[in-house]
């Protein structure tokens, strides 16, 4: 009951106001103790040397990037049944930052394969299905922007972000199973080491960071799209901006 | 009871009127096979006319036409009927709206995953491919076909009436498209290498199946929204 | 702390900060660009509000 309240965007602008410094700030220092772990305690591997570092970016990244669209889907479900327009705010809001943290990854993990694998590009399981990844977040994105009308345009989003959704796991399916079709000897994979705790929790520590991240920038959007939405309204010239 | 036998007698009026209405436009039949055709033959010209080389290629080549093709087919799926009005008669009708969707989706499949299907043959062997790698051509194409004809519809549905809407068409169905190129190029290649490819069409036999029973209705659900 | 050493990164320098170089633009970005937008934004209505109020 609370929580439909706050779905209206008159009460959510203001808590969202409240609480994004506090993510901000946390983000902030995560990112630091993260960085600090990462760069200066964790050891360099045996057989990658340094090059493991970039694994503390390479992996949350990839990780916020499913994770994020696995929300976006939750929310265009919540937003299909219960009809929350909050919910199409979040998507909207979400999508940018989603399709940003996949190209990281797809930036980090080519550069991290060129001194592993002599390439720039390997078009192994991992990083293929990130690519696929962002081609949905793209399509998703030049969706709504080709729809003029808001409504049409986060229903027909929540839609295509479902079908998305669904078809993700069969995709990553099949480029697993090509993947080994055509590498039977030699299969590159972007594994990285062997996970061992003074690898794990400058890792953790990055992911937690990239979610405070996230949680930060989205409230940061949501706030941006309702002032769009509401300039006219009532609530908006009683409270201020 | 009745109401069954209605609701089959209209899916089959459906049916008739979109082939009937596709034959008087045979434009529209012949363009995406002129492509398909034309596609197939830029990759000897483009890569060389190695017959070894060609052979390699020839799966994924032949595949990736055929999805180019149907893509190409697939915006004039709902945008005929949008312009006269008669698409919103159609999700009007007494009968559930998916299964009226469900004829329109079949007529796009038999007026262009299916001439595909009978033409493949010809353009296998200009590429070079064994007997048994043409067969699964075949095959697969006569699987996957309809696959693409019933996640395209969803596309064609949300997509419709927007500027830009046949490259973002593209855009969003290609992704999806991609779990039945791998496996239908994957029957193939395995059976050319001599191993067999039961795996591969079971998949896609499954994802036909999946699709018969989803697409029809997400493509009217989304239908609704692009028309509301 | 050898400096020098840390900077080189066991002679995989160019990988490494290049991957944390990305990562400060793409991060840095998404911070920016909304935050600019949403200035602008307050700024506009304030003026609205003001000019109507």
């Amino acid at each position: 009951m609370i929580f439909q309240k706050y779905a209206a965007p008159k009460f959510f602008y203001p808590l969202a106001g409240k609480c994004l410094p506090w993510f901000a700030w946390l983000c902030v220092i995560t990112l630091g103790i993260g960085l600090y772990l990462g760069l200066f305690v964790a050891p360099p591997d045996y057989q990658q040397g340094e090059t493991v570092r970039i694994m503390f970016i390479h992996v949350p990244a990839a990780w916020m990037s499913m994770f994020i669209y696995a929300v976006m889907a939750g929310a265009a479900a919540i937003g299909l049944v219960w009809k929350i327009k909050l919910t199409d705010t979040f998507i909207s809001s979400a999508a940018p930052i989603g399709a940003s943290f996949t190209l990281l990854a797809l930036l980090t993990g080519s550069i991290w394969g060129k001194p592993m694998w002599g390439t720039w590009w390997v078009w192994d399981a991992r990083l293929t299905s990130e690519l696929i990844l962002l081609f949905l977040y793209l399509g998703f994105m030049s969706l709504q922007s080709a729809i003029d009308d808001p409504r049409r345009a986060a229903r027909a989003g929540a839609i295509l972000v479902l079908v998305g959704v669904i078809n993700l796991p069969v995709i990553h399916y099949s480029v697993e199973w090509w993947n080994t079709l055509h590498q039977p000897t030699s299969v590159a994979r972007l594994d990285g080491p062997r996970i061992h705790s003074s690898i794990l929790i400058p890792l953790l520590v990055m992911m937690g960071a990239f979610k405070l991240f996230f949680i930060s920038v989205v409230l940061l959007r949501m706030r941006s799209n309702i002032l769009d939405d509401e300039a006219d309204s009532r609530w908006l010239k009683e409270q201020g901006v | 009871m009745s109401s069954n036998i209605h609701l089959f007698t209209a899916w089959k009026r459906v049916l008739t009127r979109e082939l009937l209405l596709a034959y008087r436009q045979r434009n529209d039949i012949i363009t995406p096979l002129i492509f398909f055709i034309i596609v197939i033959s830029l990759f000897p010209l483009g890569v060389g006319p190695e017959l070894d080389i060609l052979r390699i290629i020839a799966p994924g080549v032949i595949w990736v036409a055929a999805l180019l093709a149907t893509l190409l087919s697939l915006s004039r799926l709902f945008s005929n009927e949008l312009h006269d009005g008669t698409l919103e008669q159609l999700l009007l009708t007494p009968h559930p709206a998916s299964v009226m969707i469900s004829a329109k989706i079949t007529s796009h499949w038999l007026t262009t995953g299916l001439p595909l299907v009978l033409i493949s043959p010809l353009l296998a062997l200009s590429l070079n491919m064994t007997t048994d790698a043409l067969i699964y051509t075949m095959l697969t194409l006569l699987l996957g076909t309809p696959i693409l004809s019933l996640i395209g519809a969803i596309g064609a549905a949300l997509t419709l009436g927007l500027r830009g809407g046949g490259v973002l068409l593209a855009l969003l169905i290609l992704p999806l498209y991609i779990p039945v190129l791998i496996f239908a190029t994957g029957a193939i290649i395995a059976v050319s290498n001599g191993f067999p490819a039961d795996a591969q069409l079971s998949l896609l036999g499954a994802y036909l199946i999946i699709a018969i029973i989803f697409a029809p209705w997400i493509s009217s659900y989304s239908l609704r929204i692009s028309l509301d | 702390m050898n400096w020098v050493e840390f900077f080189n990164m066991g002679g995989y320098a160019i990988y490494v900060w290049s991957c944390y170089l990305l990562a400060t633009i793409i991060l840095s970005l998404n911070v920016w660009l909304p935050l600019r937008k949403y200035r602008g934004q307050q700024k506009k209505l304030r003026q609205q509000h003001e000019t109507t109020s």
